[in-house]
Protein backbone atom coordinates (compact mmCIF):
# COMPACT_ATOMS: atom_id res chain seq x y z
CA UNK A 1 0.00 0.00 0.00
CA UNK A 2 0.88 3.49 -0.95
CA UNK A 3 0.11 6.12 1.15
CA UNK A 4 -0.01 9.79 -0.49
CA UNK A 5 1.94 11.98 2.68
CA UNK A 6 -0.08 15.74 2.84
CA UNK A 7 3.66 17.12 3.21
CA UNK A 8 6.39 14.00 1.43
CA UNK A 9 4.28 12.86 -1.29
CA UNK A 10 3.93 9.03 -1.75
CA UNK A 11 5.14 6.61 0.52
CA UNK A 12 5.40 3.28 1.35
CA UNK A 13 3.30 1.51 4.31
CA UNK A 14 6.00 -0.20 5.64
CA UNK A 15 7.52 3.16 7.23
CA UNK A 16 3.96 3.61 8.76
CA UNK A 17 3.09 2.12 12.61
CA UNK A 18 -0.78 1.78 12.92
CA UNK A 19 -2.57 2.05 15.46
CA UNK A 20 -6.30 2.13 14.89
CA UNK A 21 -9.55 3.73 14.45
CA UNK A 22 -9.46 7.34 14.06
CA UNK A 23 -11.91 7.38 16.78
CA UNK A 24 -9.12 7.38 19.19
CA UNK A 25 -8.39 11.07 18.75
CA UNK A 26 -11.34 11.51 20.60
CA UNK A 27 -10.27 10.92 24.07
CA UNK A 28 -13.25 10.48 26.56
CA UNK A 29 -13.80 13.73 29.37
CA UNK A 30 -12.04 11.52 32.42
CA UNK A 31 -14.33 14.17 34.18
CA UNK A 32 -17.84 12.84 33.20
CA UNK A 33 -20.03 11.09 35.32
CA UNK A 34 -20.03 8.18 32.93
CA UNK A 35 -15.91 8.38 32.50
CA UNK A 36 -15.47 4.56 33.45
CA UNK A 37 -18.30 3.57 31.11
CA UNK A 38 -16.65 5.61 27.87
CA UNK A 39 -13.37 4.64 28.52
CA UNK A 40 -14.10 0.86 28.48
CA UNK A 41 -15.65 1.77 24.86
CA UNK A 42 -12.88 4.51 23.76
CA UNK A 43 -10.39 1.51 24.91
CA UNK A 44 -11.79 -1.65 24.16
CA UNK A 45 -14.64 -1.51 21.77
CA UNK A 46 -14.36 -1.04 17.91
CA UNK A 47 -16.61 -0.40 15.52
CA UNK A 48 -14.74 -2.58 12.88
CA UNK A 49 -16.35 -1.80 9.57
CA UNK A 50 -15.83 -3.52 6.41
CA UNK A 51 -15.68 -0.70 3.76
CA UNK A 52 -14.61 2.64 4.62
CA UNK A 53 -12.35 2.87 7.88
CA UNK A 54 -10.83 6.09 8.99
CA UNK A 55 -7.34 5.41 10.84
CA UNK A 56 -4.64 6.56 12.42
CA UNK A 57 -1.12 5.95 10.88
CA UNK A 58 1.87 7.10 12.26
CA UNK A 59 5.33 7.75 10.13
CA UNK A 60 7.66 6.61 12.09
CA UNK A 61 10.14 6.05 9.48
CA UNK A 62 9.70 9.55 8.32
CA UNK A 63 8.45 12.88 9.53
CA UNK A 64 7.06 11.21 12.81
CA UNK A 65 3.98 12.36 11.71
CA UNK A 66 0.17 11.04 12.63
CA UNK A 67 -2.12 10.78 10.01
CA UNK A 68 -5.62 10.15 9.71
CA UNK A 69 -6.19 7.71 6.42
CA UNK A 70 -9.47 6.84 5.04
CA UNK A 71 -8.97 3.13 3.88
CA UNK A 72 -11.62 0.62 2.18
CA UNK A 73 -10.49 -2.06 4.33
CA UNK A 74 -12.49 -5.11 1.45
CA UNK A 75 -10.00 -3.47 -1.06
CA UNK A 76 -6.97 -2.04 0.68
CA UNK A 77 -7.86 1.29 -1.30
CA UNK A 78 -6.88 4.50 0.30
CA UNK A 79 -9.30 7.63 -0.48
CA UNK A 80 -8.12 10.50 1.55
CA UNK A 81 -5.05 11.22 3.29
CA UNK A 82 -4.86 13.87 6.27
CA UNK A 83 -2.34 15.20 9.45
CA UNK A 84 -4.37 13.73 11.97
CA UNK A 85 -3.58 17.46 13.89
CA UNK A 86 -5.74 19.03 10.85
CA UNK A 87 -8.13 16.25 11.87
CA UNK A 88 -8.39 17.36 15.03
CA UNK A 89 -8.63 20.67 14.78
CA UNK A 90 -11.70 19.75 12.64
CA UNK A 91 -12.97 18.31 15.22
CA UNK A 92 -13.03 21.86 17.42
CA UNK A 93 -9.66 20.75 19.30
CA UNK A 94 -7.22 23.32 20.62
CA UNK A 95 -3.97 21.39 19.42
CA UNK B 1 -22.28 -45.32 6.65
CA UNK B 2 -19.26 -46.53 9.05
CA UNK B 3 -15.64 -45.98 7.29
CA UNK B 4 -13.19 -48.64 7.95
CA UNK B 5 -9.84 -50.35 6.72
CA UNK B 6 -12.77 -52.85 5.46
CA UNK B 7 -14.72 -50.71 3.91
CA UNK B 8 -11.87 -49.16 1.41
CA UNK B 9 -11.21 -52.77 0.52
CA UNK B 10 -14.06 -53.60 -0.16
CA UNK B 11 -15.53 -50.21 -2.09
CA UNK B 12 -12.04 -51.14 -3.76
CA UNK B 13 -12.85 -54.33 -4.99
CA UNK B 14 -15.85 -53.01 -6.54
CA UNK B 15 -15.52 -50.06 -8.32
CA UNK B 16 -16.16 -48.14 -5.55
CA UNK B 17 -19.29 -47.72 -5.93
CA UNK B 18 -20.96 -47.45 -2.71
CA UNK B 19 -19.82 -43.77 -1.43
CA UNK B 20 -22.02 -42.05 -0.90
CA UNK B 21 -22.44 -38.20 0.06
CA UNK B 22 -20.74 -37.59 3.22
CA UNK B 23 -23.59 -34.77 4.31
CA UNK B 24 -27.12 -34.03 2.64
CA UNK B 25 -28.26 -30.74 1.18
CA UNK B 26 -31.31 -29.90 3.11
CA UNK B 27 -34.00 -26.75 2.48
CA UNK B 28 -34.35 -24.75 5.63
CA UNK B 29 -37.27 -25.10 8.11
CA UNK B 30 -39.10 -22.54 9.11
CA UNK B 31 -38.06 -23.01 13.14
CA UNK B 32 -35.11 -24.81 15.49
CA UNK B 33 -34.28 -24.87 18.37
CA UNK B 34 -30.82 -23.84 18.12
CA UNK B 35 -29.51 -22.19 14.35
CA UNK B 36 -25.51 -21.81 14.67
CA UNK B 37 -24.20 -19.35 12.53
CA UNK B 38 -21.20 -20.12 10.51
CA UNK B 39 -20.56 -23.63 8.80
CA UNK B 40 -16.37 -23.17 9.69
CA UNK B 41 -14.64 -25.37 12.39
CA UNK B 42 -15.77 -24.02 15.65
CA UNK B 43 -19.66 -23.77 14.21
CA UNK B 44 -19.62 -27.40 12.80
CA UNK B 45 -17.68 -28.57 15.93
CA UNK B 46 -20.82 -27.30 18.36
CA UNK B 47 -23.39 -28.82 16.36
CA UNK B 48 -21.58 -32.15 16.19
CA UNK B 49 -21.20 -32.14 20.45
CA UNK B 50 -24.58 -30.21 20.69
CA UNK B 51 -25.98 -33.34 19.10
CA UNK B 52 -23.32 -36.02 20.69
CA UNK B 53 -22.61 -34.73 24.20
CA UNK B 54 -25.90 -32.60 25.22
CA UNK B 55 -28.53 -34.35 23.51
CA UNK B 56 -29.94 -31.73 20.97
CA UNK B 57 -31.34 -32.67 17.61
CA UNK B 58 -33.32 -29.73 16.18
CA UNK B 59 -30.18 -27.75 14.91
CA UNK B 60 -29.28 -25.69 11.89
CA UNK B 61 -25.89 -24.72 10.99
CA UNK B 62 -26.36 -21.36 8.51
CA UNK B 63 -22.88 -20.69 6.05
CA UNK B 64 -22.84 -17.72 3.72
CA UNK B 65 -20.75 -19.55 1.69
CA UNK B 66 -19.61 -23.40 1.52
CA UNK B 67 -19.25 -25.76 3.99
CA UNK B 68 -15.03 -24.59 5.83
CA UNK B 69 -14.56 -22.33 3.30
CA UNK B 70 -13.25 -19.84 5.78
CA UNK B 71 -10.29 -19.99 8.01
CA UNK B 72 -10.81 -23.66 8.46
CA UNK B 73 -9.25 -24.01 5.26
CA UNK B 74 -6.81 -21.53 5.35
CA UNK B 75 -4.74 -22.06 8.64
CA UNK B 76 -1.64 -23.58 9.15
CA UNK B 77 -3.01 -26.40 10.82
CA UNK B 78 -1.06 -26.32 13.53
CA UNK B 79 -2.33 -27.97 17.25
CA UNK B 80 -0.17 -27.37 20.37
CA UNK B 81 -1.36 -26.46 23.98
CA UNK B 82 1.39 -24.52 24.89
CA UNK B 83 0.07 -21.56 26.75
CA UNK B 84 0.72 -19.95 30.35
CA UNK B 85 -2.42 -17.89 31.79
CA UNK B 86 -5.05 -20.10 34.13
CA UNK B 87 -8.04 -19.01 31.81
CA UNK B 88 -6.58 -20.12 28.60
CA UNK B 89 -4.11 -23.28 29.56
CA UNK B 90 -7.03 -25.75 31.13
CA UNK B 91 -8.92 -24.72 28.22
CA UNK B 92 -6.43 -25.45 25.17
CA UNK B 93 -5.21 -28.65 27.12
CA UNK B 94 -8.81 -29.83 26.98
CA UNK B 95 -8.77 -29.28 23.00
CA UNK B 96 -5.32 -31.24 22.93
CA UNK B 97 -6.97 -34.11 24.70
CA UNK B 98 -10.01 -34.07 21.98
CA UNK B 99 -8.10 -34.21 19.43
CA UNK B 100 -5.88 -36.99 20.77
CA UNK B 101 -9.63 -38.81 20.44
CA UNK B 102 -10.98 -37.18 17.80
CA UNK B 103 -10.31 -39.67 14.53
CA UNK B 104 -12.15 -42.84 16.39
CA UNK B 105 -14.65 -40.04 18.28
CA UNK B 106 -16.42 -38.75 15.02
CA UNK B 107 -15.11 -42.07 12.48
CA UNK B 108 -13.00 -39.51 9.93
CA UNK B 109 -9.29 -39.73 8.98
CA UNK B 110 -8.04 -36.32 10.25
CA UNK B 111 -4.43 -37.30 9.64
CA UNK B 112 -4.15 -36.23 13.40
CA UNK B 113 0.01 -36.13 13.76
CA UNK B 114 1.38 -35.43 16.90
CA UNK B 115 4.97 -34.65 15.64
CA UNK B 116 5.62 -32.25 18.60
CA UNK B 117 6.16 -28.84 18.38
CA UNK B 118 9.35 -26.55 19.62
CA UNK B 119 9.53 -22.44 20.78
CA UNK B 120 13.21 -21.79 19.77
CA UNK B 121 14.90 -19.44 22.56
CA UNK B 122 17.67 -17.27 22.34
CA UNK B 123 18.88 -15.41 25.66
CA UNK B 124 18.95 -16.42 29.13
CA UNK B 125 15.97 -14.10 29.65
CA UNK B 126 13.40 -15.91 26.84
CA UNK B 127 14.60 -19.38 28.59
CA UNK B 128 13.53 -18.04 32.11
CA UNK B 129 9.88 -16.96 30.35
CA UNK B 130 10.03 -20.25 28.55
CA UNK B 131 10.53 -22.35 31.80
CA UNK B 132 7.58 -20.80 33.63
CA UNK B 133 5.17 -21.41 30.75
CA UNK B 134 6.19 -24.99 30.69
CA UNK B 135 5.71 -25.47 34.57
CA UNK B 136 2.24 -23.73 34.07
CA UNK B 137 1.45 -26.25 31.12
CA UNK B 138 2.20 -29.08 33.58
CA UNK B 139 -0.03 -28.03 36.09
CA UNK B 140 -2.84 -27.58 33.70
CA UNK B 141 -1.75 -31.72 32.99
CA UNK B 142 0.12 -30.88 29.63
CA UNK B 143 3.45 -31.90 28.59
CA UNK B 144 6.43 -29.55 28.29
CA UNK B 145 9.93 -30.36 27.94
CA UNK B 146 12.94 -27.91 27.65
CA UNK B 147 15.47 -29.06 25.30
CA UNK B 148 19.46 -27.51 25.70
CA UNK B 149 21.04 -26.42 22.00
CA UNK B 150 23.15 -29.55 22.31
CA UNK B 151 20.21 -31.67 21.95
CA UNK B 152 18.85 -29.36 19.42
CA UNK B 153 21.88 -29.14 17.58
CA UNK B 154 21.51 -33.40 16.82
CA UNK B 155 17.94 -33.42 16.37
CA UNK B 156 17.70 -30.24 13.78
CA UNK B 157 21.15 -29.90 12.19
CA UNK B 158 19.31 -27.37 9.47
CA UNK B 159 19.05 -24.67 12.48
CA UNK B 160 21.55 -21.93 12.32
CA UNK B 161 22.61 -22.17 15.73
CA UNK B 162 25.57 -19.55 15.82
CA UNK B 163 22.89 -16.37 13.92
CA UNK B 164 24.75 -13.31 15.37
CA UNK B 165 21.02 -11.70 16.71
CA UNK B 166 19.85 -14.93 17.56
CA UNK B 167 21.94 -17.63 18.65
CA UNK B 168 19.88 -20.56 19.52
CA UNK B 169 20.44 -21.53 23.04
CA UNK B 170 17.15 -24.14 23.33
CA UNK B 171 14.14 -24.48 23.08
CA UNK B 172 10.63 -25.41 24.50
CA UNK B 173 8.53 -28.36 23.48
CA UNK B 174 5.63 -30.19 23.46
CA UNK B 175 5.38 -33.28 21.94
CA UNK B 176 1.82 -33.82 22.03
CA UNK B 177 1.57 -30.47 19.83
CA UNK B 178 1.66 -31.40 15.95
CA UNK B 179 -0.28 -30.86 12.88
CA UNK B 180 -3.72 -31.76 11.79
CA UNK B 181 -5.40 -32.26 8.43
CA UNK B 182 -7.65 -29.08 8.20
CA UNK B 183 -10.55 -29.64 5.47
CA UNK B 184 -11.13 -33.11 6.97
CA UNK B 185 -11.79 -31.55 11.07
CA UNK B 186 -14.44 -29.39 8.80
CA UNK B 187 -15.76 -32.45 7.22
CA UNK B 188 -15.12 -34.77 10.03
CA UNK B 189 -17.31 -32.53 11.99
CA UNK B 190 -20.26 -31.85 9.34
CA UNK B 191 -20.34 -35.36 8.55
CA UNK B 192 -20.70 -36.38 12.46
CA UNK B 193 -23.44 -33.66 12.85
CA UNK B 194 -25.34 -34.79 9.98
CA UNK B 195 -25.73 -38.17 10.68
CA UNK B 196 -26.83 -36.91 14.04
CA UNK B 197 -30.07 -34.94 12.54
CA UNK B 198 -28.38 -31.30 12.25
CA UNK B 199 -29.17 -29.36 9.73
CA UNK B 200 -26.42 -27.81 7.45
CA UNK B 201 -27.49 -24.45 4.64
CA UNK B 202 -24.75 -23.75 2.38
CA UNK B 203 -25.57 -20.55 0.92
CA UNK B 204 -27.78 -18.55 3.41
CA UNK B 205 -26.31 -15.45 4.41
CA UNK B 206 -28.02 -14.27 7.75
CA UNK B 207 -28.92 -10.94 7.05
CA UNK B 208 -30.48 -9.69 10.31
CA UNK B 209 -31.85 -10.55 13.33
CA UNK B 210 -35.52 -10.93 14.78
CA UNK B 211 -34.74 -9.06 18.14
CA UNK B 212 -38.10 -7.72 20.74
CA UNK B 213 -37.95 -7.41 24.11
CA UNK B 214 -34.26 -7.79 24.65
CA UNK B 215 -34.74 -11.53 23.28
CA UNK B 216 -33.50 -13.16 19.98
CA UNK B 217 -36.12 -14.87 18.03
CA UNK B 218 -34.43 -16.00 14.91
CA UNK B 219 -32.43 -14.79 12.44
CA UNK B 220 -33.66 -13.44 8.67
CA UNK B 221 -31.51 -15.11 6.13
CA UNK B 222 -31.25 -15.05 2.31
CA UNK B 223 -33.36 -17.95 1.93
CA UNK B 224 -35.57 -16.28 4.59
CA UNK B 225 -36.67 -15.85 7.97
CA UNK B 226 -35.81 -18.73 10.26
CA UNK B 227 -37.36 -19.03 14.06
CA UNK B 228 -35.09 -20.33 16.65
CA UNK B 229 -34.91 -20.09 20.20
CA UNK B 230 -30.99 -20.15 20.87
CA UNK B 231 -28.74 -18.48 18.47
CA UNK B 232 -25.32 -19.20 17.84
CA UNK B 233 -22.71 -16.80 16.50
CA UNK B 234 -19.86 -18.02 15.29
CA UNK B 235 -18.55 -16.32 12.32
CA UNK B 236 -14.97 -15.70 13.03
CA UNK B 237 -12.81 -12.88 11.18
CA UNK B 238 -16.94 -11.46 10.25
CA UNK B 239 -17.86 -11.25 13.75
CA UNK B 240 -17.96 -7.59 14.25
CA UNK B 241 -20.05 -7.35 11.01
CA UNK B 242 -22.89 -9.83 12.05
CA UNK B 243 -23.11 -9.33 15.29
CA UNK B 244 -23.50 -5.13 14.42
CA UNK B 245 -26.76 -6.83 13.21
CA UNK B 246 -27.57 -6.96 16.27
CA UNK B 247 -26.78 -3.99 17.51
CA UNK B 248 -23.37 -4.96 19.57
CA UNK B 249 -20.43 -3.66 19.19
CA UNK B 250 -17.19 -6.06 19.74
CA UNK B 251 -13.57 -5.43 21.59
CA UNK B 252 -12.64 -6.55 18.34
CA UNK B 253 -10.71 -5.94 15.30
CA UNK B 254 -10.39 -7.48 11.75
CA UNK B 255 -6.99 -8.22 10.48
CA UNK B 256 -5.29 -9.97 7.52
CA UNK B 257 -2.57 -13.33 8.27
CA UNK B 258 -0.94 -14.74 5.72
CA UNK B 259 0.29 -18.22 4.57
CA UNK B 260 2.66 -19.74 2.59
CA UNK B 261 3.61 -23.13 1.18
CA UNK B 262 6.40 -24.06 -0.88
CA UNK B 263 6.57 -26.97 -3.58
CA UNK B 264 6.78 -30.50 -2.47
CA UNK B 265 10.22 -31.41 -0.39
CA UNK B 266 11.79 -34.75 0.65
CA UNK B 267 11.18 -35.40 4.65
CA UNK B 268 13.28 -32.65 6.24
CA UNK B 269 11.49 -30.65 9.08
CA UNK B 270 10.26 -33.32 11.65
CA UNK B 271 7.82 -31.16 13.52
CA UNK B 272 6.65 -28.01 14.21
CA UNK B 273 9.54 -25.41 15.05
CA UNK B 274 8.64 -21.61 15.94
CA UNK B 275 10.89 -18.58 16.19
CA UNK B 276 9.09 -15.97 18.04
CA UNK B 277 11.69 -13.66 18.22
CA UNK B 278 11.76 -13.46 14.43
CA UNK B 279 8.25 -14.06 13.69
CA UNK B 280 8.24 -17.34 11.76
CA UNK B 281 6.90 -20.69 11.89
CA UNK B 282 7.43 -23.36 10.09
CA UNK B 283 5.93 -27.09 9.84
CA UNK B 284 6.11 -29.97 6.45
CA UNK B 285 2.64 -31.06 5.42
CA UNK B 286 2.54 -34.83 4.59
CA UNK B 287 2.44 -34.23 1.38
CA UNK B 288 6.34 -32.16 1.23
CA UNK B 289 5.32 -28.86 1.00
CA UNK B 290 6.87 -26.45 3.94
CA UNK B 291 4.09 -24.59 5.54
CA UNK B 292 5.33 -21.23 7.14
CA UNK B 293 4.15 -18.03 8.10
CA UNK B 294 4.37 -15.19 10.77
CA UNK B 295 2.98 -11.83 12.00
CA UNK B 296 -0.31 -10.27 10.93
CA UNK B 297 -0.08 -7.67 8.31
CA UNK B 298 -1.03 -5.16 11.09
CA UNK B 299 -3.92 -2.83 9.60
CA UNK B 300 -7.45 -4.02 9.59
CA UNK B 301 -8.85 -5.45 6.45
CA UNK B 302 -11.68 -7.97 5.07
CA UNK B 303 -9.53 -8.78 1.97
CA UNK B 304 -8.21 -12.32 1.89
CA UNK B 305 -4.91 -11.48 1.04
CA UNK B 306 -2.44 -8.80 2.21
CA UNK B 307 1.35 -7.57 1.30
CA UNK B 308 4.53 -8.11 0.02
CA UNK B 309 6.00 -6.29 2.83
CA UNK B 310 4.75 -9.38 5.52
CA UNK B 311 5.87 -11.35 2.50
CA UNK B 312 9.11 -9.92 2.60
CA UNK B 313 9.23 -10.16 6.74
CA UNK B 314 8.22 -13.62 6.82
CA UNK B 315 11.01 -15.07 4.70
CA UNK B 316 13.53 -13.31 5.80
CA UNK B 317 12.24 -14.68 9.22
CA UNK B 318 13.03 -18.16 7.44
CA UNK B 319 16.32 -17.43 6.34
CA UNK B 320 17.36 -16.22 9.47
CA UNK B 321 16.75 -19.42 11.34
CA UNK B 322 16.32 -21.86 8.84
CA UNK B 323 18.91 -20.82 6.04
CA UNK B 324 18.56 -24.06 3.31
CA UNK B 325 14.84 -22.60 3.41
CA UNK B 326 16.40 -20.31 0.55
CA UNK B 327 16.34 -22.96 -1.75
CA UNK B 328 12.52 -24.26 -1.62
CA UNK B 329 10.49 -22.50 -4.10
CA UNK B 330 7.21 -20.35 -2.99
CA UNK B 331 3.93 -22.60 -4.20
CA UNK B 332 1.48 -20.74 -2.98
CA UNK B 333 0.62 -17.57 -0.28
CA UNK B 334 -3.05 -16.62 0.78
CA UNK B 335 -4.46 -14.72 3.49
CA UNK B 336 -7.45 -15.20 5.98
CA UNK B 337 -9.40 -12.66 8.49
CA UNK B 338 -8.26 -12.82 11.97
CA UNK B 339 -10.91 -11.63 14.40
CA UNK B 340 -8.52 -10.09 16.75
CA UNK B 341 -9.42 -9.29 20.59
CA UNK B 342 -8.49 -6.69 22.46
CA UNK B 343 -6.43 -9.17 24.53
CA UNK B 344 -5.41 -11.86 22.63
CA UNK B 345 -7.62 -14.66 23.78
CA UNK B 346 -10.89 -15.48 22.91
CA UNK B 347 -15.01 -15.64 23.78
CA UNK B 348 -17.59 -18.09 24.33
CA UNK B 349 -20.27 -15.98 26.20
CA UNK B 350 -23.79 -15.05 26.11
CA UNK B 351 -24.81 -11.61 24.95
CA UNK B 352 -26.18 -8.62 26.32
CA UNK B 353 -29.19 -9.66 24.03
CA UNK B 354 -31.48 -13.38 25.64
CA UNK B 355 -31.11 -16.37 23.31
CA UNK B 356 -27.90 -14.67 21.52
CA UNK B 357 -24.77 -16.32 22.01
CA UNK B 358 -21.52 -15.38 21.02
CA UNK B 359 -18.26 -17.06 19.93
CA UNK B 360 -15.00 -15.42 18.42
CA UNK B 361 -12.06 -13.35 18.96
CA UNK B 362 -10.33 -16.32 18.11
CA UNK B 363 -6.89 -14.10 17.00
CA UNK B 364 -4.61 -16.18 15.06
CA UNK B 365 -4.78 -19.25 17.01
CA UNK B 366 -8.45 -20.70 16.50
CA UNK B 367 -7.65 -23.59 14.66
CA UNK B 368 -6.08 -25.41 17.26
CA UNK B 369 -8.93 -24.58 19.80
CA UNK B 370 -11.14 -25.75 17.64
CA UNK B 371 -12.29 -29.48 19.58
CA UNK B 372 -12.69 -27.16 22.99
CA UNK B 373 -14.23 -24.25 21.60
CA UNK B 374 -17.26 -26.74 19.68
CA UNK B 375 -17.45 -28.41 23.11
CA UNK B 376 -17.51 -25.91 25.51
CA UNK B 377 -19.73 -23.24 23.05
CA UNK B 378 -22.61 -26.14 23.41
CA UNK B 379 -22.18 -26.67 26.94
CA UNK B 380 -23.07 -22.65 27.11
CA UNK B 381 -25.69 -23.13 24.61
CA UNK B 382 -27.66 -26.59 25.80
CA UNK B 383 -26.86 -25.74 29.83
CA UNK B 384 -26.71 -21.87 29.70
CA UNK B 385 -23.74 -21.82 32.12
CA UNK B 386 -19.99 -21.78 31.18
CA UNK B 387 -18.02 -24.92 30.34
CA UNK B 388 -15.62 -25.09 34.04
CA UNK B 389 -12.20 -24.69 31.55
CA UNK B 390 -14.22 -21.13 29.65
CA UNK B 391 -15.16 -19.42 32.70
CA UNK B 392 -13.49 -16.49 31.74
CA UNK B 393 -13.52 -16.24 27.87
CA UNK B 394 -16.42 -13.68 29.05
CA UNK B 395 -17.58 -10.70 26.81
CA UNK B 396 -17.52 -8.23 29.66
CA UNK B 397 -13.91 -8.87 31.12
CA UNK B 398 -12.03 -5.17 29.67
CA UNK B 399 -14.83 -3.77 32.06
CA UNK B 400 -14.39 -5.47 35.26
CA UNK B 401 -10.53 -5.32 34.45
CA UNK B 402 -9.98 -9.14 34.25
CA UNK B 403 -8.04 -9.46 30.61
CA UNK B 404 -6.16 -12.56 29.51
CA UNK B 405 -3.18 -11.43 27.75
CA UNK B 406 -0.82 -13.80 27.26
CA UNK B 407 1.78 -11.38 25.75
CA UNK B 408 1.17 -8.76 28.17
CA UNK B 409 1.08 -6.10 25.28
CA UNK B 410 -2.63 -4.00 26.25
CA UNK B 411 -5.35 -3.11 23.87
CA UNK B 412 -3.51 -3.40 20.82
CA UNK B 413 -5.06 -6.19 18.84
CA UNK B 414 -1.85 -6.43 16.08
CA UNK B 415 0.58 -6.72 18.46
CA UNK B 416 -1.26 -10.09 20.33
Amino acid sequence: MIIAHPLLGPRDASEFVYLGDAALIDRPDWQAPDAAERFHAYGYLRDNPAGAHRELWYHEQGDRSWLVVTRDTVTHEISRVELARDAARARGRGR
Amino acid sequence: MRYSALKILREGLTGNKGWKPVWREPEPKSEYDIVIIGAGGHGLATAYYLAREFGMRNIAVLEKGWLGSGNIGRNTTIIRSNYMLPGNEPFYEMSLKLWEGLEQDFNYNAMVSQRSILNLFHSDGQRDAFVRRANAMKLAGADAELADADQLRAELPFLDFDNARFPIKGGLYQRRGGTVRHDAVAWGYARGADARGVDIIQNCEVTGFDISDGRCHGVETTRGPIRAAKVAVCVAGSSSRVMEKAGLRLPIESHVLQAFVTEGLKPVIPGVITFGAGHFYVSQSDKGGLVFGGDIDGYNSYAQRGNLPVVEDVAEGGMAIMPMIGRARLLRSWGGIMDMSMDGSPFIDRTPVDGLYFNGGWCYGGFKATPASGFCYAHLIARDEPHPVATQMRLDRFARGNLIDEKGMGNQPNLH
